[in-house]
Formats: structure tokens, C-alpha cells, sequence
């Protein structure tokens, strides 16, 4: 059972069904006259509309991307590079993604000021804390609408009011609320929004950026003038037309959906909490979205955690340090405030609207008993340990992880 | 528990090891203790030993930590059972990381701690013996 859906999910078979014609017999350049590239241009066009239509913009305020980094990178350093002799100041959280967060640290480099703002222990930003770190020379506002790592979602209208009040230009990633919770670039205040395909059952290496009339951005992507000079390159129509396809599907069982994924979120929180001593839930119990969970289990190791349900047929994912490339313990669950050692011990549960027909009692059974049985091997959940003071040379201020 | 083909990275010892620790358990009547590693980095790791008539007769160990760490621990019990006290004392992190068929280079520096937390006993019964 695949319950990582917030990391990627499956093409939909009528996703799928939607693309192939694109790869072989529809597969004429969009920039050409003849009639195979006119039809791709249709394709486009087509796409363009059905993308615009999930979010409630107008099709010439989409630009196709490579997918949820890349536009989060056009929106950010193309917003900073076309309004640098206004100011140089921009405002976000401190639980973004790394595309947002790490395009932030570049822009650093380059003499930009970012400030971050801090999220209480359920994940969410102060209002107050934003209106403070407004300044005259603040040119961009970005906060995701929902966190990826536990899925709580940010009050993005009232901060799109502020920002409109205050008239800074308001960038959010959406890449995990969209298709999961009503996504409306009107009712949100946004002026940039960042989506991606391969989080709705649509291809990898597609994504969209809603650019709002009338603003202005430098592209990162020189070339062919392609989206209307603002991201060159020959469109990927394949991945396009199955992003689209994905976007129609997405919108027309939003409510569906909701309904259906909260349910199974809901219970599954429930029995988890009840059922396994020491175990809670990171994030806000009511603002998140209706797919994602996250938990954290005293005195156990989350890579551990993963491989024993990886051995029982379901994949999940943690935050733990020791399963990331970087060896950094998740920055969204230390930003909560967190002691560090219970980052460790985190399982992100993400479903899918395949989800159905999954077993709630048979999965809460199954983590109970693997977290016995990391338990039962732990010197943490053993109350005698006093580990206060025990740092082995390899575990200095030296370690990647401290 | 069949873990054999879960992780890449991992060989299928270390996964052997990892999803079947052998000598798992905490001696309470132990005549060395050692803990190592730091909790907040993801790893920490306790091994008790029995000593009669200086070798190592009997050794356990608890870990917190990912599947390397399991993995070494359980290991290090097998690899020092028998041992004098300095043949123990010249197992070293590679001795373990060889035996278990190698570990992911990632793994090498965090995870590898065995041989220390096994020197970290021997010298708790030296302390406890001198």
C-alpha cells in the first residue's frame, strides 16, 4: 500500500490514455505553422484553459514550467530580479519548501534581506509576525498555502489582504494543496502561485506558474521566447496535456475527495492516538489537508520505523535525519519546536483518492506492533537511561546532524 | 521478517542484522556498560558484557537509531562473543562494517558506532575492575 502520495503519485490510466497521442502522432512543435504543429498548439491552448479553470484564472496568466521548483524559483528570483531597484526585502516562513527556501538563500547571497517568520507549535504563521516584518523596501511575500512534510495549511487570504494593503507582490506555493483543497487564485489574494503535476496523478517534470495580469517578471529561461518570453523551450505537450487532464479530473472530485480523504485521515488519527502509547500528532488537528498526517512516536528512529513498514507493504515517509541525504533532521518539524531526538522518531502518511480501500485497523495494528518492537530495542524507552551528556567523538558540534 | 530486498543501500546482511538483531536485550547482572552516540543526532547505542576470566562470555546491546545502527549492534554481539578483552579491544568500526558486507558511505560516519560503544564497556568493567 502506497501512502507517500505527498512525495509523488501514479499517472491516472486516463492521464495516461490523454498523453499518448502527443508522444507519436500529434508530436509537431508548437511553434510551427504546418497543421501537426497547429494541432499541438490547439493541444496548448487547450491545456492552458483547463489549468486556468482549476484555479480560476484566465489562461493568459498560466506559464508552463518544468515542474513546482521551477516555478517557485520564476516566481521568487524573477519577481526579486525585476524589482530589485525597488527593494530588496522579502517575507516568508520558516517551514517553506526547499525550492522556495533554498532559492531564498540564493537571492541572499546577492545581497537580498529575507525574513523569516516562526510558526507556532501547530505549524502556522502569526498574522501580527507578518505585519511586523513588513518594511518599505519589502517587495515579496511567499508562504506556501500547505506544508508538505504535515500538511497544515496557512490563512493565504489574510495574508494576501495584507499584502495587497500593503502593495507587495504575494507568491505562495501550492504544490500540495492543490487537488486537495479548493485552490482559487481570486478568493486567495495570490499574485504568483506555483502548482505541479506529478502531485494529482498527473506526469513528473510538468508544473504550471499563475503570474497575475499585470505583473511583470525577469525570465530564468532565455531562449526561443516561448510562454510568452517568460519560460523558453519547446512545451513539453505530452506532460502538459496530462497535466491539464489531471487538473480537470482534480477539480471535478474536489469536493468528493475531501470528503472521502478526511474521513480516512480523521479515523486514522484517532486510532493511532488511542492506540499506541506516546504518540502524537505534529501539525494542527483541524487546519491541514485532508491527506496528510504526521506523527511522532516516542524512543524510536523514524528510517527504522520506515523499513519494518517497508517489510509489511506500506510506504511512508519520516523526517528523520538519518533517511535524508543531507543527514539534517527535518527543518518543518524543528521549526514546531520540537525536541530534536522526537523529530526522529516522525512518519508522514500521505493518501491518495486510491486510498479507499485501505485498511485502517490492519495498518494501526501494524505500526503499533513495529513500534513495540523498536521500542523493546530502544535504551530511550527504557527510563532508567540518563543519556543527558553522552556524545560520542563522531556526535561533536562537528556532526552534520547537531 | 523478510526484509531482504526493502532498502538498496543497505546489504542483505545489514538487513538481515537490522530485521533480526541478534542478542538484543539489556543483562542486568552486567560487569561493563557502555553508551554511545547522541540521541539528538538519531543514534544511541548501549552495550552490556559479561567477563570471565577475561573474555567476553556474554554481550548484549539496546540501540535507538536507523537500520545501520541496528545492524552494527547486533554485529558487534556476535563478532566479540568469545573474545578476550584485548582481542575485543582491537575490533574495529570497519571490522563491523566488513562483516556486515559493507555500509553506505552515508552510514560509514554517523551510524558505525559498535566498535565504540563496545570499547565504552570494556572500559566500564576496567574502571569497575582496577
Amino acid at each position: 500500500m502506497y501512502l507517500d502520495n505527498s512525495a509523488t503519485t501514479q499517472v491516472s490510466e486516463e492521464v495516461l490514455n490523454e498523453m499518448k497521442p502527443y508522444f507519436r502522432k500529434e508530436f509537431g512543435n508548437p511553434s510551427t505553422l504546418y497543421s501537426i504543429g497547429r494541432s499541438s498548439k490547439n493541444a496548448l491552448d487547450q491545456s492552458r484553459q483547463k489549468v486556468a479553470d482549476a484555479i480560476n484564472a484566465n489562461p493568459d496568466e498560466i506559464i508552463f514550467t518544468s515542474g513546482g521548483s521551477e516555478s517557485d524559483n520564476l516566481a521568487i528570483k524573477g519577481l526579486a530580479f525585476k524589482l530589485r531597484k525597488k527593494g530588496n526585502h522579502i517575507i516568508t516562513s520558516n517551514i517553506e519548501h526547499p525550492a522556495v527556501k533554498n532559492t531564498l538563500k540564493f537571492l541572499e547571497n546577492l545581497d537580498y534581506n529575507v525574513s523569516y517568520l516562526p510558526v507556532d507549535e501547530n505549524g502556522i504563521i502569526k498574522i501580527e509576525d507578518l505585519k511586523n516584518a513588513i518594511t518599505d523596501d519589502t517587495i515579496l511575500i511567499t508562504i506556501m498555502h500547505a506544508n508538505n512534510e504535515i500538511g497544515t495549511i496557512q490563512p493565504i487570504e489574510e495574508i494576501g489582504k495584507i499584502a495587497r494593503e500593503n502593495n507587495i507582490i504575494f507568491h505562495t506555493d501550492a504544490v500540495q494543496s492543490f487537488g486537495k483543497i479548493d485552490v482559487d487564485v481570486e478568493k486567495l489574494n495570490v499574485d504568483l502561485l506555483s502548482l505541479s503535476s506529478h502531485k494529482i496523478n498527473g506526469p513528473k517534470g510538468v508544473g504550471a506558474l499563475y503570474i497575475k495580469k499585470g505583473i511583470r517578471l525577469e525570465p530564468l529561461i532565455h531562449g526561443g521566447g516561448q510562454e510568452k518570453g517568460i519560460r523558453s523551450g519547446t512545451e513539453n505537450v505530452p506532460g502538459i496535456v496530462g497535466f491539464a487532464k489531471a487538473c480537470e479530473i482534480v477539480s471535478k472530485n474536489l469536493d468528493k475527495n475531501y470528503k472521502k480523504l478526511s474521513s480516512i485521515r480523521d479515523e486514522l488519527i484517532d486510532k493511532v492516538l488511542s492506540t499506541i502509547p506516546e504518540s502524537y500528532l505534529n501539525g494542527d488537528r483541524n487546519r491541514r489537508l485532508p491527506n496528510v498526517v504526521n506523527f511522532r512516536f516516542k524512543a524510536i528512529e523514524g528510517e527504522s520505523l520506515i523499513l519494518l513498514l517497508d517489510a509489511k507493504g506500506y510506504q511512508a515517509s519520516t523526517g528523520s535525519a538519518c533517511s535524508s541525504n543531507t543527514l539534517e533532521a527535518s527543518p518543518v518539524l524543528t521549526a514546531l519546536g520540537l525536541d530534536p531526538v522526537d523529530v526522529h522518531g516522525s512518519l508522514r502518511i500521505s493518501l491518495s483518492p486510491e486510498s479507499e480501500e485501505f485498511n485502517i485497523d490492519e495498518f494501526v495494528e501494524i505500526i503499533s506492533d513495529v513500534v513495540s518492537r523498536l521500542r523493546e530495542m530502544s535504551p530511550l524507552w527504557n527510563e532508567d537511561t540518563d543519556y543527558e551528556g553522552i556524545m560520542c567523538s563522531q556526535h561533536s558540534d562537528g556532526c552534520r546532524r547537531c | 521478517m523478510d526484509v531482504g530486498d526493502v532498502n538498496m543501500d543497505y546489504s542483505e546482511k545489514v538487513m538481515d542484522h537490522f530485521a533480526n538483531p541478534r542478542n538484543c536485550r539489556k543483562i542486568e547482572d552486567a560487569d561493563g556498560v557502555g553508551t554511545v552516540g547522541n540521541p539528538t543526532c538519531g543514534d544511541l547505542m548501549t552495550i552490556y558484557i559479561k567477563v570471565d576470566d577475561d573474555k567476553i562470555t556474554d554481550i548484549s546491546f539496546q540501540t535507538f537509531g536507523c537500520g545501520a545502527a541496528i545492524a552494527t549492534s547486533s554485529m558487534i554481539t556476535e563478532i566479540a562473543v568469545g573474545k578476550t578483552i584485548d582481542e575485543a579491544l582491537n575490533i574495529t568500526r570497519n571490522d563491523v562494517a566488513n562483516e556486515l558486507d559493507g555500509l553506505p558511505p552515508i552510514k560509514m560516519h554517523c551510524s558505525n558506532l559498535a566498535a565504540d560503544g563496545l570499547r565504552a564497556a570494556i572500559e566500564d568493567y576496567q574502571n569497575k575492575n582496577h
